[in-house]
C-alpha cells in the first residue's frame, strides 16, 4: 500500500520520484551502472568522468537550453563538482555551506552553513571541491580542517572531526572518498610548510582508523629520502580525490610538492612521497607501492590530479592501467597492481627532462633547476596540467587534458624560514607573460594558452587538440554520445565532438569555469551541470 | 520630501532611544542579533557565563541602557566580552532584548531533572516521532539536536504545553492535493511562484510543481500536541531541562 500511494503520487503530482533509498557503498562501487545519478566526485571509483547517458549526442547538442541557475552567495571561485542522487543535488558553496537542491528546478531544500575559524590560512581561495556520500550522510572537508558529517535529508550535522591545525596551515579542499565504511581524506597545505597525510575515518563516528603520512619521517620507508629535519614541514598536501580499486582492495592518491616548493636547498633527497601516486590498503592504509613523478621538485609539480583507472588491453593483454596526465607536463601509463612504470611522453613542452631510465625515473636535463637570477622553466608553475579532472573515454578510447600548452615560468629561489601560519615557498616564479586576472587577454599564442589535448593514452600520441585563447582551470566530462564538455577561463561551456575535437556547441556564461561538468537525469530527461564564476548552470534539450 | 523622510526616520528612532520603551519589534529584533551575536557565550537565557547573568535586569558594571550599549559596543577590556562592530540602532535592540528577558519568568516551574527529562522524551512522550535529536528520531518535525543554543528554556516550556502558541516561519506545515486527489501533508522547506519544496511524512525530500496541484494551503495549527495535562507539571520541567541541555553537536 505504501509503495502504492509513492507511485501514484509521484504520476499524479509530477513530483520528481525521489525514492528513498540509501546510498549503499555496493552503488557507490557500482555507480556506473545508475547514469542517472552522479554519486562521487568523479562519477565512479576508477575516476574517468565518462556519463552512460546519451539522450544528449553530437546530433542534437545545438538543441541545449538553460534549465536553471543557483547563483552561490559566495565571491569565492565555485570549484565543487556537484552530487546527483535520486533526484536531489548536493553542492558546496564556498567555503563550506552545503546545499540540497531539486535537480529539475534548482530550488532549493536546505543550506547549512559551517563557519570557519578565523585562522584559517589557504595559499590558493578558500574554496571546496565538493562532497562524498554514503548512506543519508553527506561529507564535507572544511578550510579550517575539520571532516564534517551531515545528515542528507534535514541537513543537520552529525559529528565534526578536527583534522588538523588550520593555524597552522592545515585545510580540507577536495571530496572526501568512501571505501566500505570509511570516509578517506587528504590534508592539504604544502605552501605553509604542511606535513602532509591522508586518514581514514568511521564513516558513523568520524574516529580515524588509519593514516598514512605522505611525508616519511626518520625510521619508515622512504624517510632516508629527507635530510636534516626538512620532513617536518615537507609539505605533499592532497588537493583532489583519490581512486578505488575493489579487486585489490587499493585505493589510489596523488600527492602535492614538497615544502619550500622553489628550493629545494633545505631538503636534499628525493622527498619521498611529495609528488608521487600511492597505492594504499584501503583498510589499513598500509603502503603497497608508489611511483614518483618528480623527484626532489623543485617546481610546484604537485601530482594534484585525479588517478584514472582503466582496463584495457595493454600491448595485447588485459591490464589494470593508471593514466595520468602530470602537472609536470609528461603523460603517464602504470600498470596499478605493482606501480610498474609503462609508458611517459611529454603532452606539453618540458625542458626539465629529457627522458627515463629503465625504471621510470625522470633524467633531468642539467642547469635547469631555480637559480638566484631565474631559470626559464617548461612547463610552468601552474604546469601542463594542474588539478583540474581530465577525463577517460572507454568509448573513443582518448584521454582528454585540460592543458596550460607553451607554458613555461621563470623560477627564481630565495631562502625561506619556517614559520607556523606563515608561506614558506623558498621563492617565486615569473611569467614570462603574466597571466591577466583582469576580464581582458592580450597574450599571443606562442606565449602560451588553454586548450584541450586528446591523446591516445596507449601511445601518448595527440589526436586532437581544441585551442582556447586564454587558458582554462575546467575540468572535463565525456559521455557514451561521444560528447565532451568542457570550459575555461573565458567563460565558455562548450561541447566538442569527442572523436575530432570540433565545436558543437557552445554557451557564454560570464565567469570562469573552474570545475568539472556532470550529467544526470531524472524523468527521462539528461541534464548536464558545470558551475562557472559563482554560479551553478544546469542545462537539458530543447523540448 | 527630505523632511518627511527625517520625520519618519525620528519617529522610527524615537521608541528605542528612550529608556525602558522597547516596542515588540525591537525585542524580536534583539532576540535574533542576540542569538547570532551573543549566545555562543552567554547562552539563550543569558545565564551561560559564570557569574554573569544577563537575564534578570541586574548588571553590575551599569545600569542604563546607554552604558548597556557601551559595552556590547566596545567590549569590557581585560575580560573574554570583545568589542562588537554592531550599530548603535542594532545594540538598542539588544539591550530591550535583556530588558525583555527579566520581565517574562524563565521557567513556570523550578529546574528539572534532565536525565528523567530524556526518558519521558524518548519514552512516554513519545517525541521523538517527530523530532531527532543526534542522529535519533523523525526528521519532519524541527531537529532539536541544539534547541538548547537557540530556544530559552520559558519558549520551550510554552511550545510544550502551548504549542500553537509560536509556530517558526521554517517549522511551518503545508497541506496539497494534486489535481488527480492525492494529499501530502508535510514540512514546507522553500516555494515560489511555480514550485513548492517540503519534506513529506516518510522524511523525503519532495519539490512539487504548483501547477500539477489542485490545493495548496498552510496548516495554521501545530502538528505538535500540547502536553497540558499529559505530563504533569514535574515531568514538563524534567522535560524542559533536557531540551535546555541540548547544545548541538561537540566538535571532536
Amino acid at each position: 500500500m505504501k509503495t502504492r500511494f509513492v507511485l501514484l503520487l509521484s504520476a499524479a503530482v509530477g513530483m520528481c520520484g525521489h525514492l528513498v533509498a540509501q546510498v549503499t557503498f555496493d552503488r557507490l562501487l557500482n555507480a556506473a551502472k545508475e547514469p542517472q545519478n552522479w554519486l562521487t566526485y568523479s562519477g565512479t571509483m576508477a575516476s574517468n568522468r565518462y556519463t552512460q547517458l546519451n539522450q544528449i549526442a553530437p546530433a542534437n547538442v545545438a538543441n541545449l537550453e538553460l534549465q536553471w541557475v543557483f547563483q552561490a552567495r559566495s565571491l569565492e571561485k565555485f570549484e565543487a563538482t556537484p552530487l546527483v542522487v535520486d533526484g536531489i543535488m548536493y553542492t558546496v558553496q564556498a567555503p563550506n555551506d552545503v546545499v540540497a537542491l531539486d535537480a529539475a528546478t534548482g530550488r532549493v531544500f536546505w543550506t547549512w552553513s559551517y563557519i570557519p575559524s578565523p585562522e584559517t590560512r589557504v595559499c590558493c581561495g578558500r574554496v571546496n571541491r565538493g562532497l562524498a556520500i554514503l548512506g543519508d550522510t553527506l561529507y564535507m572537508g572544511t578550510v579550517d580542517a575539520h571532516l564534517v558529517a551531515i545528515d542528507a535529508r534535514n541537513g543537520k550535522p552529525l559529528w565534526d572531526k578536527k583534522v588538523g591545525r588550520a593555524e597552522a596551515g592545515y585545510s580540507l579542499m577536495h571530496a572526501p572518498l568512501i571505501v566500505k565504511d570509511k570516509v578517506i581524506i587528504g590534508i592539504a597545505g604544502g605552501e605553509y610548510g604542511i606535513r602532509g597525510f591522508i586518514a581514514a575515518f568511521d564513516a558513523k563516528t568520524g574516529k580515524e582508523a588509519w593514516k598514512f603520512n605522505t611525508v616519511a619521517e626518520p625510521g619508515e620507508p622512504g624517510g632516508d629520502s629527507w635530510k636534516n629535519d626538512a620532513w617536518k614541514t615537507g609539505g605533499g598536501s592532497i588537493w583532489v580525490t583519490g581512486s578505488y580499486d575493489p579487486e585489490l582492495n587499493l585505493t589510489y592518491w596523488g600527492v602535492g610538492n614538497p615544502a619550500p616548493d622553489w628550493n629545494g636547498d633545505s631538503r636534499p633527497g628525493d622527498n619521498l612521497y611529495t609528488d608521487c601516486v600511492v597505492a594504499l590498503d584501503a583498510d589499513t592504509g598500509k603502503l603497497k607501492w608508489y611511483y614518483q613523478f618528480s623527484p626532489h621538485d623543485e617546481f610546484d609539480y604537485d601530482s594534484v590530479q585525479v588517478p584514472v583507472l582503466a582496463d584495457v588491453d595493454w600491448q595485447g593483454k588485459p591490464r589494470k592501467i593508471m593514466y595520468w596526465a602530470n602537472r609536470n607536463g609528461v603523460f603517464y601509463a602504470l600498470d596499478r597492481t605493482s606501480g610498474q612504470f609503462l609508458m611517459g611522453k611529454p603532452f606539453v613542452d618540458v625542458n626539465w627532462m629529457n627522458g627515463f631510465d629503465e625504471k621510470g625515473r625522470p633524467m633531468r636535463v642539467p642547469g635547469k633547476v631555480p637559480s638566484l637570477e631565474g631559470t626559464l622553466i617548461y612547463p610552468g608553475n601552474q604546469g601542463g596540467t594542474n588539478w583540474y579532472s581530465p577525463s577517460f573515454s572507454p568509448s573513443t578510447g582518448f584521454f582528454y587534458i585540460p592543458t596550460w600548452a607553451g607554458y613555461a615560468s621563470i623560477y627564481v629561489k630565495a631562502t625561506d624560514e619556517y614559520k607556523e601560519g606563515n608561506q614558506y615557498a623558498g621563492g617565486t616564479p615569473r611569467s614570462p607573460v603574466p597571466f591577466s586576472r583582469s576580464s581582458q587577454n592580450y597574450r599571443k599564442e606562442d606565449e602560451g594558452y588553454g586548450s584541450i589535448r586528446a591523446l591516445d593514452p596507449k601511445t601518448g600520441e595527440r589526436k586532437w587538440e581544441f585551442k582556447m585563447s586564454d587558458i582554462t582551470e575546467g575540468g572535463i566530462l565525456t559521455t557514451a554520445s561521444d560528447l565532451l564538455f568542457t570550459g575555461g577561463r573565458e567563460g565558455y561551456f562548450l561541447a566538442l565532438d569527442a572523436r575530432k575535437g570540433r565545436l558543437l556547441w557552445k554557451a557564454s556564461l560570464g565567469g570562469a569555469i573552474s570545475a568539472g561538468p556532470i550529467s544526470y537525469s531524472m524523468g527521462g530527461k539528461q541534464y548536464i551541470s558545470i558551475s562557472a564564476g559563482n554560479s551553478l548552470f544546469t542545462f537539458a534539450l530543447r523540448q | 520630501m527630505w523632511f518627511l523622510k527625517t520625520s519618519l526616520l525620528l519617529l522610527a528612532a524615537a521608541p528605542v532611544l528612550a529608556q525602558h520603551s522597547f516596542t515588540p519589534g525591537d525585542v524580536q529584533d534583539g532576540e535574533r542579533l542576540y542569538l547570532a551575536n551573543c549566545a555562543v557565550c552567554h547562552g539563550p537565557d543569558g545565564n551561560m557565563v559564570p557569574g554573569t547573568d544577563l537575564s534578570h535586569g541586574r548588571f553590575r558594571r551599569t545600569t542604563t541602557d546607554a552604558g548597556l550599549v557601551e559595552i556590547i559596543q566596545k567590549g569590557i577590556p581585560g575580560t573574554a566580552m570583545p568589542p562588537h562592530t554592531l550599530t548603535e540602532f542594532r545594540s538598542v535592540t539588544i539591550v530591550a532584548f535583556l530588558r525583555s528577558l527579566a520581565e517574562t519568568a524563565q521557567t513556570a516551574s523550578a529546574p528539572g531533572d534532565k536525565a528523567n527529562g530524556k526518558a519521558i522524551f524518548e519514552g512516554k512522550g513519545n517525541c521523538q516521532s517527530c523530532h531527532r535529536v543526534a542522529a535519533t528520531g523523525s526528521r519532519l518535525g524541527p531537529d532539536l539536536t541544539d534547541i538548547g543554543a537557540n530556544r530559552r528554556a520559558v519558549e520551550i516550556e510554552r511550545s510544550l504545553l502551548v504549542p500553537d502558541a509560536e509556530i517558526l516561519p521554517q517549522n511551518r506545515f503545508i497541506h496539497v492535493v494534486g489535481k488527480d486527489g492525492t494529499t501530502i501533508t508535510g514540512r514546507l522547506l522553500n516555494q515560489d511562484a511555480f514550485t513548492v519544496q517540503l519534506m513529506d511524512p516518510k522524511e523525503r525530500l519532495v519539490s512539487l510543481q504548483k501547477s500539477n496541484l489542485k490545493e495548496f494551503s498552510f496548516v495554521e495549527k501545530s502538528p505538535m500536541p500540547s502536553y497540558q495535562g499529559k505530563l504533569t507539571p514535574t515531568e514538563v520541567s524534567d522535560v524542559v531541562s533536557y531540551l535546555v541541555s541540548l547544545k548541538g553537536i561537540e566538535k571532536q
